[in-house]
């Protein structure tokens, strides 16, 4: 491997580099490459299994990769492990939410926030003034989060009681209360009502614009995907595809292939040269 | 500086009154000495369970190890202790300071080097920290002995109630640092491990323990051990005013360590690793940190316990009787400190005081049966203890009021509402 302090492509925030991941014999990522820069808007899309969650995975530190390089702000950050490359920078949510369920709301956001905190553990069990100082603004720091987005009422509340909505809110919330760069975002809309995912997707473009986010998301919901992201990445069997803006991706022909297989292809194929006729 | 606030105050004032009213009555002899010996065992009891819920109950982490140090504070002390009233030498507590204080800076500063290096595996920092501490200890050794003589006429200068005391509290400090430096080297490789096999892997370390001290005469070479036959001739120093203020002091640590943001780091790791690991938590870091408090309050409680009595013996640490911390823990309300100090009050009060006064002889034997019945109707009429998580308000997490949003952020929220 050649050394970790080559900067990257000019004004690339993320970028992936030939990543691959083998679990036993399967191969789950495969030669994937991915650049992100600051204040994108990327999807990442692909059929169910294609290896999207864990190029997720391997980007935050969860998985280790068996080759390729990872380099964030110019940092190569492969192999670090998920606590630090988060206090870098790059924050996510889950598919399967994960908030801390039996902790009230403000404190799920909170825990978000620690490695903000600054005052050190002397200081919290002696409770000096700066214990004091401190732990109040970060409480209200938490408490801006919170009304952000709108879940300011619910402060006290246990997180597993919320109602699903607003579970996947308070997750975003909590993501973005370490202060992040880069946001993944893991499958948002999962599970919401076409109403609610419009909702999401303006939520999507305030926090870009508020919190001067990149982000990535993985999605299913094509309203979505279509609807906020700028670039789209398309994978399949743990391989790139296809990359592009939504219009060349929805047109594109190994797509279609890759999510209705191989006669839909040729089906949508002569339709499109119907219609060029 | 309005410091103080009234939940403070209350928790603070009825802990003073509840201790007068006790003192009094056991000066006045209205309470007898037995009564004397069993409040104080509650409060100890009080102490190692606060300790092992703040590893099972608030980090998650479920350990057996916990009688395990208690055992070790206990016998630590008891040396140190005995050396002073019984052979008139500082040298125990010489030695134990000296050799706590080495490991301990030894052990911070490889703490802050090796956590900066990336991907060292766990076994490895293990033998370097292993070997540091078993150095330092040796040169404490060496140290202490050649300055023994110079602290023991000092000490000797002064009344001996007060040099007692004086040994007295630092046999139970260092003592308790003792047990959270062999805490941190003992979870230093196994914490990696899942919460099953930690299990485990603790048991087993309350088992070797228990079996050391009962050979503590022969393979550690601590003649005044006697092991086996039990320790006896320990100064009985513990007194009601020492219990109550440490049980004081425990509880406002844990509760000022709890409501802040390592607190709640700690608990996260409880709730979910993976979502605490992708927020910025060190879970290694917290884990440790919550296994080593957690272990220097057993040590602590063990201290004081050793000199109530001015017995010990290692029947007395059993791995069956390291479930009495356990069984306190969940009958009180894991993760609830005010359950857990009920709990054990209730403990000695009903199941070694009352139970042991009115029931007929040989019913010590049935203990054993009747403390998992008890866990197992708790299991299964309140599964979240006595307590559940409630609090008294001291112990509470205090939420500051909601203030109204800035009228930009409100402005923005109403559009994303749309």
């Amino acid at each position: 491997m050649t050394s970790t302090t080559q900067p990257t492509a000019s004004g690339s925030l993320l970028q992936v580099e030939s990543l691959s991941k083998n679990f036993g014999g399967l191969r789950a990522v495969n030669n994937f490459n991915l650049e992100l820069h600051p204040g994108d808007l990327a999807g990442l899309i692909g059929p169910n299994g294609a290896g999207k969650t864990t190029v997720f995975n391997l980007i935050t530190g969860v998985y280790l990769p068996t080759s390729g390089k990872i380099s964030f702000k110019g940092q190569d950050i492969s192999g670090l492990p998920p606590h630090v490359i988060n206090q870098m920078g790059i924050a996510r949510t889950f598919q399967n939410i994960r908030l801390f369920p039996s902790l009230t709301v403000l404190e799920n956001v909170c825990i978000a926030y620690h490695s903000h905190a600054g005052y050190s553990m002397q200081d919290a069990i002696l409770r000096n003034s700066k214990f004091e100082a401190k732990e109040k603004e970060l409480l209200e720091k938490a408490q801006d989060f919170l009304s952000i987005f709108r879940l300011e009422d619910r402060q006290g509340e246990i997180a597993r009681n919320l109602p699903y909505g607003e579970q996947r809110r308070l997750e975003i919330a909590r993501a973005l209360a370490a202060d992040p760069t880069l946001l993944f975002l893991d499958e948002p809309a999962a599970g919401m009502n076409p109403a609610e995912s419009m909702a999401l997707m303006d939520l999507i473009h305030f926090i870009r614009d508020r919190f001067k986010l990149t982000i990535l998301l993985i999605e299913h919901q094509m309203r979505v995907v279509m609807g906020v992201c700028e670039k789209i990445t398309v994978m399949d069997f743990g391989e790139v595809i296809a990359y592009g803006a939504p219009q060349e991706i929805q047109s594109n022909p190994r797509v279609v292939e890759a999510y209705l297989g191989r006669g839909a292809a040729e089906l949508a194929e002569k339709l499109q040269r119907s219609k060029a006729q | 500086m309005n410091k103080f606030s009234k939940s403070t105050l209350w928790f603070l004032g009825s802990a003073v009154a509840v201790y007068l009213v006790i003192q009094i009555l056991v000066s006045t002899e209205i309470l007898s000495q037995f009564w004397n010996t069993i409040i104080r065992l509650g409060a100890v009891m009080a102490i190692v369970s606060i300790g092992l819920n703040l590893i099972y109950g608030f980090n998650g982490q479920f350990s057996l190890g916990q009688w395990g140090f208690y055992a070790i504070g206990a016998y630590a002390a008891a040396d140190v202790t005995y050396r002073w009233s019984v052979n008139n030498s500082a040298d125990g507590v010489v030695v134990l300071a000296l050799a706590t204080t080495l490991s301990g800076v030894a052990i911070l500063w490889l703490h802050k080097r090796l956590s900066k290096v990336r991907g060292l595996d766990p076994l490895s920092a293990f033998t370097l920290y292993l070997t540091s501490t078993i150095l330092l200890s040796v040169l404490a050794v060496r140290v202490g002995v050649a300055i023994t003589p110079a602290v023991t006429s000092v000490l000797s200068m002064l009344p001996a109630a007060i040099s007692m005391q004086i040994v007295f509290i630092l046999a139970v400090i260092f003592s308790a640092i003792l047990a959270a430096e062999i805490s941190y080297l003992f979870g230093l490789p196994i914490l990696s491990l899942g919460s099953d096999y930690f299990g485990i892997a603790t048991l087993g370390f309350t088992i070797i323990v228990k079996i050391l001290l009962d050979n503590s005469d022969t393979l550690l070479g601590f003649v005044e051990m006697k092991g086996a036959r039990g320790m006896v001739g320990i100064p009985k120093v513990t007194s009601l005013f020492w219990v109550f203020i440490f049980l004081v002091m425990v509880v406002t640590f844990i509760r000022n360590l709890l409501r802040s943001s390592y607190g709640r780091a700690i608990i996260s790791v409880r709730e979910d690793e993976i979502a605490a690991k992708a927020m910025g938590i060190d879970i290694a870091e917290y884990k440790i940190v919550a296994f080593v408090i957690g272990s220097f309050l057993a040590g602590l409680a063990g201290a004081l316990y050793a000199h109530i009595n001015g017995f010990l013996h290692p029947d007395t640490f059993n791995f069956i009787k390291s479930f009495d911390p356990m069984i306190i823990v969940v009958f009180g309300g894991l993760g609830s400190i005010t359950g857990t100090i009920f709990a054990a009050f209730a403990w000695a009060l009903i199941l070694e005081g009352v139970l042991r006064l009115f029931l007929p002889q040989g019913f010590e034997t049935w203990r054993f049966v009747v403390y998992p019945l008890l866990l197992i109707i708790t299991m299964l009429l309140r599964p979240a203890g006595i307590f559940g998580n409630y609090e008294i308000p001291f112990l509470r997490q205090v939420l500051p009021k909601i203030r109204q949003p800035k009228p930009v952020e409100a402005e923005k929220a109403v559009e994303v509402k749309s």
